[in-house]
Parts: structure tokens; sequence; C-alpha cells
């Protein structure tokens, strides 16, 4: 009978220090991207050199949705290959789009022009479109499919190798179980 | 020095407890003989330690690096005290403090008492002492050296630089290590067999002295969190409150369901069950807050010391439980309930619903976890739940606690029932007609303010009642005779007062979580602001440069229509070391309401101009009070008035 009751004690003891224990292995901070999967929020944006764009208009492409600062340390770092990537694939049915955050116009332009630049830039002054894709830190990159869909979020900088692989899913329609991490990254 | 000195102090306290681990097998008068020695070879080991800690964080020895992490040259003397607990490895050491502390105060007080009990009391301190000082050595040692010393310290944590700091966290701690004491008992009793009365005066008391602590400790975080994080709140269910409240509310259980085994003899098992659920939970507390593995606005730093709790909590929980298990033929209870309306039932019940509470808050707190685990979903359980589950608990609670002191043990009659909650009940019933023609028409509100006015005069009822009747026999004038009460019957009435306390929170709270007011605005210089009764009109920025940061004070003149009420300044700090102002909210406590001012921002376009968050928060003051109450209450009960005698 005794021994009954010990095997309950044990039922109920163990798979609750289990539980416990299995949280040592997750990381309570880290928080997925509710918007994988799901369809990109619209918006529209005034590039650099003045001409209107919105989401709705790029349907039927892959976009590379960048948001950033020209003050940004890990934003600096991907510039370069950003911009590699996108000399890459352009003239394919892909288009990087840059969302610029937290800045001056001025500091702006002037990252756009050390780095070369080539793909289209915008200002979220208000940042509108960063409050409607959830960004917390900078820089982070969205891969949008053709229908839409965000297919991948990346959190801190990103290399060509990342770049080109995401973009080849989101050209496929494949969205990411979660959301990927740059060991570079910079808090607003 | 101080490091080699406090690090073999620390290792030869833990070969001491490791010894104190193996006296219990040896014959009795050996075993106590040798528990007393190691025990108070740590008492001394420790205060040591301690006392080297805290010499170093006074005179600024920044070879250790606790204390080059928590002190600075700037940090005033009374903070760099307070820096022995103001990170995990000076808690720890803390902890070990007081736990050998209260068990040399335990081992005297029975020097002559409980022999056959003594020697596993003892060793069960051992095994706690063992574990933290295994912690402390391996794991969280606060005389690890650092290299190259630097000049000056870190400096303390901002938001800990608060009078509170010497008080929230040493009183938990103190309410964490008492409700120990209860614990060895309750296995001293299991493991020789002696399950008769023996342990439970013990155990009372000292659950009492530790509930005590843990109110207070919760107390003062409330206010804490109130007066200095600026929020406007004082309790928001994160993890690491909920750490603190869950080991309360068994420990508040047991407090009641005791007395049903001291009279009746029933309720054994579940009272040990209590006793040890209680200590589960203060390790399981400490585990949350230092594990990491949930997210809280409490961020402490996790590690090694994260495992090494939960493996303890797992010897806690499955050896203690066993035992119950083992043991379980000798703790046949004697009677049953008599009947379904009586004193036991009532108690009864209020147990059932306080586990129910200590239930639901455990799943909340750890359902994140469970979740993830089952599902891979990620989730946050926030106020909402806790509020919604628990509401309705607390309300059944209050009305416990209005029946329950009054109703006849075994079988309550009719006519006791109606001698006893006639009046209480329609006067209460009055008060809830008073406030609906007043206006109050929310449900909520005006169930908890019933219950709490059902209380009140049940209370009064019946002390009214016992003075009267010993004013008639022994012909003592009024407050001769509630004198004479109290002192006869402490427990009763110190119970009562305590109950009293817990009313004025409910009225404090229910107030404060059903009819606050707030607004957001920015105003320049001369505008004004109005919410509820109050008008502020904003009078200019004014910086100062303290010590360790600069500050940026909105002044604000406060006037009740029309009367000057006097300034407010809500303040932002600018430490060096941070990235973002801390706020400095200000209040303004009052019976009726408290104003409360956050200066959330200050404009950069517009210069002099700021952005203030008023809250007006009805009867939160009560709060304070009731919780004042409840201490006294809980003095009056523990204090011993009638020396010499034994207690009813």
């Amino acid at each position: 009978m005794a021994w009954r009751r010990l095997v309950l004690v044990f039922l109920v003891g163990v798979p609750l220090v289990a539980v416990l224990a299995y949280g040592f292995t997750r990381d309570p901070r880290e928080i997925p991207s509710p918007l994988i999967g799901r369809p990109a929020p619209p918006f529209s944006i005034e590039l650099m050199d003045g001409r209107p764009v919105s989401l709705a208009d790029l349907r039927g492409k892959v976009v590379f949705l960048n948001f950033w600062a020209s003050w940004c340390p890990p934003c600096r770092a991907e510039a370069r290959d950003l911009e590699a990537a996108w000399r890459q694939h352009r003239g394919e049915d892909v288009v990087f789009l840059g969302v610029n955050i937290q800045d001056t116009e001025t500091g702006a332009r002037g990252f756009l022009r050390e780095f070369d630049i080539t793909y289209a830039n915008g200002i979220d002054a208000r940042n509108r479109i960063a409050i409607d894709y959830g960004v917390w830190g900078i820089p982070e990159t969205f891969f949008i499919d053709r229908t839409g869909r965000i297919t991948y979020k990346h959190v801190g900088a990103l290399g060509t190798g990342t770049i080109h692989a995401k973009l080849a899913e989101a050209r496929e329609g494949v969205a990411s179980n979660r959301e990927g991490k740059g060991d570079y990254r910079s808090v607003q | 020095m101080t490091a080699t000195l406090g690090t073999a102090s620390l290792g030869l306290a833990l070969a001491l407890a490791v010894t104190g681990l193996l006296a219990p097998l040896l014959a009795r008068r050996w075993a106590v003989s040798l528990g007393r020695a190691v025990l108070a070879g740590q008492v001394v080991l420790v205060t040591a330690a301690s006392g080297l800690l805290i010499n170093a964080l006074v005179t600024g020895d920044f070879s250790l690096k606790y204390v080059a992490h928590n002190s600075s040259l700037s940090t005033p003397l009374y903070y760099r005290v307070t820096g022995l607990w103001a990170a995990l490895e000076g808690s720890l050491l803390l902890w070990e403090w007081m736990l050998v502390g209260f068990a040399g105060l335990v081992a005297w007080q029975h020097r002559r008492r409980d022999a056959e009990l003594m020697p596993w009391v003892l060793g069960v301190f051992s095994a706690v002492s063992t574990f933290f000082l295994i912690v402390l050595v391996w794991a969280g040692n606060p005389f690890e050296r650092v290299w190259p010393v630097p000049p000056d310290g870190r400096g303390l944590n901002p938001l800990l630089e608060d009078a509170d700091m010497f008080t929230h966290p040493p009183l938990l701690y103190a309410g964490f290590v008492a409700l120990t004491i209860p614990y060895a008992f309750a296995i001293a009793a299991l493991i020789t067999g002696r399950l008769d009365a023996g342990w439970t005066t013990t155990t009372r008391k000292w659950t009492l002295s530790g509930w005590l602590f843990l109110t207070l400790g919760n107390l003062f975080g409330g206010w804490w969190s109130y007066h200095v994080l600026g929020w406007g709140g004082y309790w928001a269910w994160d993890p690491v409150e909920n750490a603190s409240f869950l080991p309360w509310l068994p420990a508040t259980a047991f407090l009641h369901s005791i007395q049903i085994q001291e009279r009746r003899g029933m309720l054994k098992v579940w009272n040990l069950s209590l006793v040890i659920v209680t200590f589960a939970l203060t390790i399981f507390g400490t585990f949350l807050t230092r594990s990491g593995v949930l997210s809280s606005v409490h961020a402490f730093a996790s590690g090694p010391v994260g495992a090494l709790f939960l493996g303890f909590l797992a010897l806690v929980l499955l050896g203690s439980f066993s035992l119950v298990v083992l043991r379980a033929d000798r703790l046949r209870s004697q009677p049953e309930l008599d009947s379904m309306v009586s004193r036991e039932t009532t108690f009864v019940l209020t147990n059932v619903v306080l586990a129910a509470v200590t239930f639901t808050v455990l799943l909340g707190t750890i359902f994140p976890l469970v979740a993830e685990a089952l599902s891979g979903v990620k989730l946050s359980v926030g106020a909402p739940y806790f509020s919604r589950v628990t509401v309705p608990l607390f309300l059944a609670l209050l009305l416990l606690m209005a029946v329950g002191p009054l109703i006849a043990w075994r079988k309550a009659s009719l006519d006791n029932l109606r001698r006893n909650f006639l009046w209480p009940a329609s006067l209460a019933a009055a008060v809830v007609a008073v406030l609906a023609a007043l206006g109050l028409r929310d449900s909520w509100p005006l169930l908890a303010f019933a219950l709490a006015a059902f209380v009140v005069f049940t209370i009064v009822l019946d002390t009214w009642r016992a003075a009267r009747a010993r004013r008639t026999i022994a012909g003592q004038r009024l407050p001769a005779a509630l004198a004479t009460l109290l002192g006869r019957n402490q427990r009763r009435y110190g119970g009562f007062v305590v109950h009293l306390g817990v009313v004025l929170i409910v009225i404090g709270v229910t107030g404060s979580m059903n009819f606050s007011e707030e607004r957001t605005a920015t105003v320049a210089q001369g505008e004004s602001i109005a919410l509820g009764r109050f008008a502020l009109r904003f009078e200019g920025l004014r910086t100062t440069e303290q010590p360790s940061h600069a500050r940026v004070e909105a002044r604000f003149r406060v006037t009740n229509d029309g009367h000057d009420l006097g300034l407010l300044s809500p303040a932002l700090k600018y430490f060096p070391t941070q990235q973002s102002p801390l706020g400095r909210a200000v209040l303004r406590m009052g019976w009726k309401d408290d104003l409360y001012v956050i200066l959330s921002g200050l404009s950069p376009l517009r210069e002099g101009q700021a952005t203030v968050k008023v809250m007006v928060r009805p009867l939160i003051g009560w709060i304070w009070i009731g919780g004042l109450v409840m201490v006294l209450g809980t003095l009056l009960a523990l204090w011993p008035l009638r020396s010499g005698r034994a207690e009813a």
C-alpha cells in the first residue's frame, strides 16, 4: 500500500522537476516573431529620390526588407554584404528595400553614400512601419515571398550566405520555423 | 587575505556541516552534543565570513569581485552595508548566516526539551546548511578574487538605492529561513516516528514567525515597487513576486489547520505536508529567482546555482513525501468530521481554498515552461490570469474568515448560526445598500466590500459579547474587560487583529484595482493638468547634480478644489552607468486616494516641456495600514505576555 503511494509521489514530483530542468535549456527572453508565415503588414514609403513605393506594388516579387540606422554598428557591419547580395541578385525577381529608422536624414544619406548602396531606401521617420513589424533592435530583416507572406526574420547582422539561402527559400515560398539571430546586434 | 580567510571559513563550516549530517546516527547523548558543537562552530565561522565580507564592502576592498561589482567609492556607507545582499553570492551568505543563527537559537531553546527529536532536528539543519555551503563554496563564492584589482567598483544597481533595501530582502530571507525550522521538526518527527503533539507547538510558533517575516517582506516589496519602480502599482504577479508569495500560502493554511490537529487530532498528514510544501516552496522560490528559467523584472544572473537548487528541491520534495508515505500507518487521524456545518469544516474549507490559490499561482508561474516543453509555444501568463482566477478564491477566503472563528465546533445548530451571523450579515447587507445608493454598481467590488464588512461585524460582535460577559462576571469596566480578554486568549484575539488587517488590505486592493484613474499629458510651463479632484500646475524644470547621478525635477503645484496642497516634483535620474534614465515617481498619500505622478519624459524638441503620467489610486494607502495591523496582530499572538505559564 505504502509503495503504491510512493509511486504517486514520484509520478507527481519527477515531472515537476523535469519541467523545471527543461527550463535550463531555454532562454526565456527569446521571443519568436509571430510574423513568420503571416502576411506582411502593408506599408508605403517615400524613397530617398522622392518616388513612392508600397508593398502591394511589389506583389509577385520576393522582397528583402531591411530596417537600419546609420549610428548602429551591426548595420554598418552588414552593409557591404547586403549591397554585394543585391548586386548579385538584381535583375532577378527580387527587390531589396532598406527602411531607415530612428535616424537623421543627413546621417542616413551619409551612410548610403559611404557604403555605395544602390538598392532602394526610404526613411520611416515616425517609426510607423517599424512598429507594424515589431522591430525591437536593429538591424532586423524580413524576407517576404511573392504572395506577400513573411518567410523569415533575422535579428542582427546578416552575411551573404544566409541572404542567398533565405532568398532561395522565399522564392519557393518556404517559411522558416523560427527567426534567426546574428551574433552582432544593437539595441535601440 | 580577506579572500583566503573568507573561503577558508566557509570551507571549514562546510566540513562541520557534513560532520553534523552524520551525528544523528550516533547514540542520542553523543548525537546531540556533536550536533550542538558543529552548529556552534558553523555560527562562529559563518559570522566571521559575513563580517569579513561586510568589512570588505565598507572599506572598499575591490580585490574581491563581489565588492567590485556591487560597491564603489561613491556608494554611501548605508548602501555599502546593504551590498551584502545586493547580488547572488552575498544573499546566499546572508541566508546561510541567518540559517545557522536561527538554528543556534532553536538548539538553545530546546536544550532541555524534545530530547528524542533534537538529534534529527540538528541533522536537518546540518543538511540544509551543507547545501548552502556547497553552493557558496563551489558556485557562488562571494570571496572570489578579481585581477587586476580595479581602482573603483561598479557601484550598486541604482534601483537598489532605496531605504527599503534594508528591509525588503532581509525580511524575505528571514521568512524563508525561519520556515526551515518547522520543516526540521516535521522531518525529525517523521524519522523518529514521534508524531504526537510534541512537534506542533514549536512548529506553530516558528511558522508564525516565518509567516510574519514573509508578510512584512512582501509588504515592503509592494511598497518599494509602488514608490520606487514608478509604474503606480504594488504587485504585478511577476514570477519572483509569486516566488515570495507562494510559501506564504501553505504557511497560512498550516496556521489554521494546526488548530484542528491540536483540538481534534485530525489532519496530521495534511499538516505535515503543508510544512514540507512550505519549505519546498521557499527553495523553489530561490530556484526561480536564481536560475533564470523564467523571464522576470527581477533580472538575476543564471548559472550553476540554479541547477544545484533544482537538485536540492527534488531531494526535499521526493525525500520528504516518501517519508510521509512510509509513516502513513502512524498518521491515522482519529475522528472524522461530524457535520458539514462546523468550525472544523470551515477550517478545512479554508485550507482547500488556500491550497487552490497555491496551485493556481504555482501553475500560472510555471505554465510558460510547461507550455514550451509540451508544445513549443512561447507564452507569458500575466496579471489578468492571476486576477481572474484568484479574486473569487480570495473572496471565498473572506467569507470563511467571517464564519470560521465564530461557528461552533463539531456541529453548529441553527440557533448558533442565527446568534452569531444574523446581525453581522444584516449590517453587511446594509453596507452594500449604502454603497449602491452612493452609486457603486460593479458587482465584484460590492461583493468584496460586503464580505469585508461581514468580517468586521462578526469580530466586533464576538469581542463585544465576550467583553460584556466579563463585565458581568468580574465587574470590570469595558476597557479592563477587553485587556483581560486579550491577555487570556492571545491567539484568538491576535488572530482577529490579523483578520482586521487583511480586511483593510482587501479594501485597499479593491479600491485601487477598480477605481483608479490616470492621464498622460505633455505640458509647458504654466499649463495645468486636471484629474479627479486634483489640478497640477507645471512650474518648470530644475536640474541638480547628485554624487552618483544628475537629477532633473519637474515641479508641480498641486491644488484640490482651489486648496493648495504643496509641490510635487517627480524626477528623472541620469546615471552615467545606465543607458536610460531612471524615473523617480512622487506621491501624495491620503485616506481617500493617492495622487501619483511620474515624469515619463522630457521633450527634446521643445525645451522646458515635460511629459507626465498622473494617477489617482483610491484607497491604496489602506494596504500599508492593513499590513501594519496584521503585524501587530501577529505580535499579539506571539508575544509572551503571560510568562511562566503554559499556553492555552
